[in-house]
C-alpha cells in the first residue's frame, strides 16, 4: 500500500496497491516515471509526502520494506566481465542454491549461456539476465521500469507469464512501459508533469 | 537481495579484479617501474638513496594507490549495481567496506608484498624493512578507505581524476607523515612502534568513520 504527495516534478501523486495488484504507470517521456520508481525503491526522498507500506511510513521499517521489494531500473545492474551465473548468484537470497540459479537462467532463455562472459551476450540477453532475478527473488513487490526494452516477442510473453504467476501467488507489481500489457487487471496510473514546471525554469 | 553484505561485494570485486588482472596489476606496475627510476635520477649513491628511501617509498605507494581509486564505485554507478547496493535491506556500510576491502585486497597488498625489494634496491637499512612493511599494510588501508570517500565523491565525474586527488591528498598527508616516520625512526635505530601505534590508531578511526561518509556521498550523487 503506498500513498504519496510530492514535489513539483510531478502533480501531487496519490495510489494505493494491494497484493494481486498490477499498476502500470504511463507518462509521457519525461513526466517522471523512472522518478516515480526512484521515489518507491528510496533511492530518492520525498520533498513532502509519505510512501507507506503496510501502513507504516517506509523510512520507519526500512528493513522490511526493502527486503519485500525488487527493483530493476533501467541499466540492468549487471557486471559485463562476469558471467550470467556470476552475475545472478551475487545478487540473490544466500539460499539459493546453483542449481536455482541455472533453473532460473534457463527459464528466461539463456542455458548454456551461463557460463559466458556478459560483455558477449546482447542488449537484450543482458535484460534477460536481470529479469532472471525475478524467478529467485522472495520479494512481494516489483518494481519494473521499462522491462520489454531490448527484450523480444517470446522474451515479452515469457516476461509477462512470470508477472501473471507473481500476482496469482499474492505479490503484487508496478511497471513502467509504453506498451499494452496482454494481461487481464491491469491499473493504469498516469503521471503528470507538474504545470508549473515551465514558469518555474 | 537478503544476504548481501560485506562479503558478496568483496567476493565479487576480488572476482571482477581477477578478471581485468592487467587494470587490477597497474598501481602495482606503477610503483614498481617509477621507484627503479629514482636510483637513475636522484642518486646512485647507496648512502644517499637509504637516506631518501623511506619518504620515496611512501610518496610511491600513495600515488599508486591514488591512481587505482578513480575507478572505485565509477563501474558501479554507470552499470545501476550502485543502485541496487543503496537499496539493499542491510547497514549499505557493510558492501561498502566490502568493496574498500577488496580494493586494498587488490592494491595496497600487492605494495606491501613488493616493498622489500624496493626497499633492497633503494638500499633501505635492513633494520627498516619489517618497520616499512608493517606500516605500508596499515598505512595502505588508511589510505584506500579515504580514497574511497574521493572516489564517491567524484563518481559522477566524467573526468574526476584531479579532483578526486584535490579532496584527497590533504587527507592523505596524516598517513604520509606518521607512515614515513616510522620507516624513518627504525633507520634511526629509534622505537618505531609510535609512529605505528598512531596509524593505527588513524586506520581504526578510518575504518569507522569512512563507509559513514562514503554512503553520505554516494547517496548524495544518487539522488541527483
Amino acid at each position: 500500500m503506498f500513498e504519496r504527495d510530492d514535489r513539483n516534478i510531478f502533480e501531487p501523486i496519490n495510489f494505493t496497491v494491494d497484493a494481486g495488484d498490477i499498476l502500470q504507470i504511463e507518462g509521457s517521456n519525461g513526466a517522471g516515471k523512472t522518478t516515480l520508481m526512484r521515489l518507491l525503491t528510496s533511492a530518492l526522498q520525498p520533498t513532502s509526502g509519505s510512501i507507506l507500506y503496510k501502513g507504516e511510513d517506509i523510512r520507519h521499517c526500512r528493513y522490511e520494506y526493502l527486503t519485500d521489494i525488487l527493483y530493476i531500473g533501467h541499466q540492468p545492474g549487471i557486471k559485463m566481465t562476469l558471467t550470467a551465473e556470476e552475475n545472478l548468484s551475487w545478487m540473490s537470497p544466500a539460499t539459493c542454491s546453483g542449481d536455482d540459479i541455472r533453473a532460473a537462467l534457463a527459464e528466461v532463455g539463456l542455458r548454456s549461456y551461463e557460463d559466458v562472459p556478459c560483455y558477449s551476450l546482447s542488449a537484450g540477453q543482458h535484460r534477460r539476465v536481470a529479469l532472471a532475478r525475478l524467478l529467485v527473488s522472495t520479494a512481494a513487490i516489483w518494481y519494473l521500469d521499462e522491462p520489454f526494452t531490448a527484450i523480444d516477442k517470446q522474451g515479452v510473453a515469457t516476461l509477462q507469464r512470470l508477472m501473471r504467476n507473481h500476482v496469482d501467488a499474492g505479490g503484487c507489481l508496478l511497471l513502467s512501459t509504453h506498451q499494452d500489457l496482454a494481461l487481464d487487471g491491469v491499473r493504469r496510473y498516469c503521471v503528470k508533469p507538474h504545470q508549473q514546471r515551465s514558469l518555474l525554469l | 537481495m537478503n544476504n548481501i553484505g560485506f562479503l558478496a561485494y568483496l567476493r565479487r570485486d576480488l572476482l571482477l579484479a581477477y578478471r581485468r588482472r592487467g587494470e587490477a596489476a597497474s598501481p602495482l606496475m606503477f610503483f614498481l617501474l617509477v621507484s627503479t627510476l629514482i636510483p637513475l635520477g636522484v642518486t646512485p649513491d647507496s648512502a644517499r638513496l637509504a637516506e631518501l628511501a623511506p619518504g620515496i617509498i611512501w610518496v610511491m605507494a600513495l600515488l599508486a594507490t591514488l591512481l587505482s581509486t578513480e575507478g572505485l564505485f565509477a563501474a558501479d554507478h554507470q552499470d545501476g549495481t550502485l543502485e541496487q547496493m543503496l537499496i539493499s535491506p542491510q547497514l549499505v556500510v557493510m558492501p561498502v567496506l566490502g568493496k574498500v576491502a577488496a580494493h586494498w585486497l587488490v592494491t595496497g597488498l600487492p605494495l606491501t608484498l613488493v616493498s622489500p625489494l624496493i626497499g633492497l634496491m633503494l638500499s633501505l637499512p635492513e633494520t627498516a624493512i619489517v618497520p616499512m612493511v608493517i606500516s605500508l599494510a596499515v598505512g595502505t588501508a588508511c589510505l584506500s578507505l579515504i580514497g574511497a570517500m574521493g572516489a564517491a565523491l567524484t563518481v559522477s565525474l566524467r573526468k574526476g581524476g584531479l579532483l578526486l586527488s584535490i579532496v584527497v591528498i590533504p587527507l592523505y598527508t596524516p598517513i604520509i607523515i606518521f607512515g614515513s616516520a616510522t620507516v624513518q625512526t627504525a633507520v634511526d635505530g629509534i622505537n618505531w612502534l609510535a609512529p605505528l601505534a598512531v596509524l593505527l590508531a588513524m586506520l581504526c578511526a578510518a575504518i569507522a568513520l569512512c563507509p559513514l561518509a562514503i554512503v553520505g556521498a554516494l547517496r548524495l550523487v544518487n539522488s541527483n
